[in-house]
């Protein structure tokens, strides 16, 4: 484990879009961490004399916007600072419910097999063959926009991905000599579970995790943008959108910068996840290493 | 063949069960569904008489009962908001989205092809390079900020074609390049990686030594292979595409199914949530069984059973 550890570092330190990635996202973390220390000033303060003035200038109340402040006077820095903080929120949440469940049901699938195995999956086919979008709206529609509605479906929407990996790295490792003299050993199932097979499908959890939260970001701000995600008072990034689009014609920076905040982020997220995909897949080394002859 | 078709027939029915339970059970968990059906200016009176005439004070397993057996008939009742059966409603938006949708595709497939293909063999090259920043780009652009950026650029500050109005055929083209990009990354790189692995096999020396020209040995010989993984990873994104149409329609004021949808959400028009939701998700369940026979058509090993 630390030789391959090792090895991961060493592909981070080299490859360039990573450590750009990898920068961007410590930028967003720090947003999300200590919001009220980097903002200007509060993002929900209105103040109307300072309607939509432009980015780089002073506006008629003398404070100077570096980003411009939107149809309410306030000020959007602060705004997609505090948004960064909704984004990772929801993000993190909504990954760690379906990590936690695709796992569970994956592991069940993986060492229990059968009916289990079978029906495990066919509920992952049925999760995947069906557009998730027209199902979250229906959800939040009916019952109604917040965050823990947003975290709970975009979170039990995207289970399927992390109980297949599981379940296939599970089935992989079961018929390893080392499980099999741990459980000649008498190792109880969970003591297996906990101590052989998990630590086995780590890597590959993170590297779908990694990924998953871009995608969380992404359907959060898709519904925020919608009207059914986070509610109004509550600053992200895909609010400021879809306040932003009815101005776009004359008033750009309004719509500009949140969704530039939005892509940069998923962007260094899947710099960062392509990395660790590489760094983590085994199979992935003996196609680079036979490149090189 | 035909047994085949039946089972995956069957198999989409029982998927439309399931999503038909969800919303059934999301619509009651919402507290009283009389309630959302009545809205709040309804009296007491309309109230008792609204819950007895849907069926909503039975006991849940018969409503469920009720439900399917009706919607098994294409019956999803009335709209609450426009007064009329919601099915005529959804299927006189569908020719609009589908257009829509298969303009994307078409977009997807004419960019991706030429450019994964000339990425796997300009390896390592600027073109190379480019294309795939291009295509990770492609994929990290959440959709609706695309579409705000293009009527910045093309509507906007150009004046080259039209935001709104679905009547021209030019009013297409925005909302088809918005929703066909995220399609178009992914083909590009799966077309990519899948020619780097056929690249290297003995059958293409095979072609080359034969003489033919090296176009001839690309598209016919190479390209060919390549097709099963191209046609799995755009058969799941059809799915995906008809989704994502719902966020590039409320960007575009785009009059579709997936507008539709989204007023029905906003209006809370249960039934008419449901007549959307499950028509779409047969479209999408029906799409994949077609995907699924065009593998007999471009594989000859692959055997149906």
């Amino acid at each position: 484990m630390p030789e391959r550890r090792a090895r991961s570092l060493g592909i981070l330190r080299a490859s360039a879009g990573a450590r750009v990635g990898a920068a961007i996202l410590v930028v967003i973390g720090l947003c999300a961490a200590v919001p009220q220390l980097l903002a200007p000033i509060d993002p929900t303060e209105q103040r109307l004399l300072a309607r939509f003035t432009p980015p780089l200038s002073r506006s008629a109340d003398g404070t100077f916007a570096v980003l411009g402040t939107d149809q309410l006077g306030r000020d959007i820095l602060s705004r997609l600072i505090f948004g960064a903080r909704t984004s990772s929120l929801i993000g993190f949440a909504a990954v760690l419910i379906a990590g936690i469940t695709g796992t569970v049901l994956g592991l069940l699938a993986g060492v229990r097999g059968g009916v289990w195995d079978h029906a495990v999956m066919r509920l992952a086919d049925m999760q995947l063959a069906f557009p998730f979008i027209l199902l979250a709206i229906t959800v939040i529609g009916i019952l109604g926009p917040s965050i823990r509605n947003l975290i709970l479906v975009v979170g039990f929407a995207n289970w399927a991905a992390y109980a297949r990996v599981v379940r296939a790295e599970t089935l992989a490792v079961r018929e390893r000599p080392f499980v099999e003299a741990a459980r000649s050993l008498g190792l109880t199932l969970p003591h297996l579970v906990a101590r052989h097979i998990l630590p086995n499908v780590s890597a590959s959890l993170m590297v779908v995790a990694t990924f998953g939260i871009a995608g969380a970001i992404l359907a959060e701000a898709g519904l925020s943008f919608l009207g059914l995600g986070v509610p109004v008072a509550i600053p992200s990034w895909g609010g400021m959108l879809a306040e932003g689009r009815q101005y776009v014609d004359t008033r750009y920076w309004l719509a500009l910068f949140p969704g530039a905040a939005l892509f940069m982020t998923v962007m260094a997220i899947n710099l960062v996840g392509d990395t660790l995909r590489d760094a983590f897949d085994p199979y992935l080394h003996v196609r680079r290493s036979l490149d090189q002859l | 063949m035909i047994a085949y078709l039946c089972q995956r027939l069957a198999w989409a029915l029982l998927v439309l069960v399931g999503i038909s339970g969800i919303v059934f059970v999301v619509v009651h968990l919402s507290g009283d569904p009389a309630a959302l059906y009545m809205g709040p200016e309804g009296t007491r009176e309309d109230y008792q008489l609204l819950r007895s005439a849907l069926g909503f004070d039975r006991p849940l397993p018969e409503q469920y009962g009720l439900f399917l057996w009706r919607a098994a008939r294409g019956d999803f009742g009335r709209s609450l908001r426009h007064r009329q059966p919601t099915l005529p409603l959804v299927l006189a938006r569908f020719p609009a989205t589908l257009a829509l949708t298969a303009a994307a595709m078409l977009l997807a497939v004419l960019l991706a092809l030429p450019l994964g293909l000339l990425s796997a063999i300009r390896r390592k090259s600027v073109l190379d390079a480019g294309s795939m920043m291009f295509a990770l780009a492609g994929q990290c652009m959440p959709t609706f900020w695309l579409g705000i950026l293009l009527i910045l650029i093309f509507a906007v500050q150009l004046r080259w074609l039209p935001v709104y109005g679905g009547d021209s055929a030019s009013a297409i083209v925005l909302p088809a390049v918005t929703l066909g990009v995220w399609a178009m990354a992914r083909t590009a790189r799966i077309t990519r990686s899948s020619m780097l692995d056929v690249l290297p096999q003995d059958f293409l020396r095979t072609a080359r030594a034969k003489g033919l020209g090296e176009w001839a040995v690309m598209l016919r010989h190479a390209l060919r292979n390549c097709a099963i993984p191209i046609v799995t990873a755009l058969g799941l994104e059809l799915g995906n595409l008809l989704g994502g149409a719902v966020i590039t329609e409320a960007v575009f004021a785009y009059p579709g199914i997936g507008r539709l949808a989204v007023e029905a959400v906003i209006n809370k028009d249960v039934p008419l949530i449901e007549a959307v939701v499950l028509t779409v998700g047969a479209a999408v369940l029906l799409l994949n069984i077609l995907v699924d026979l065009v593998y007999v058509a471009l594989d000859p090993r692959v055997r149906l059973a």
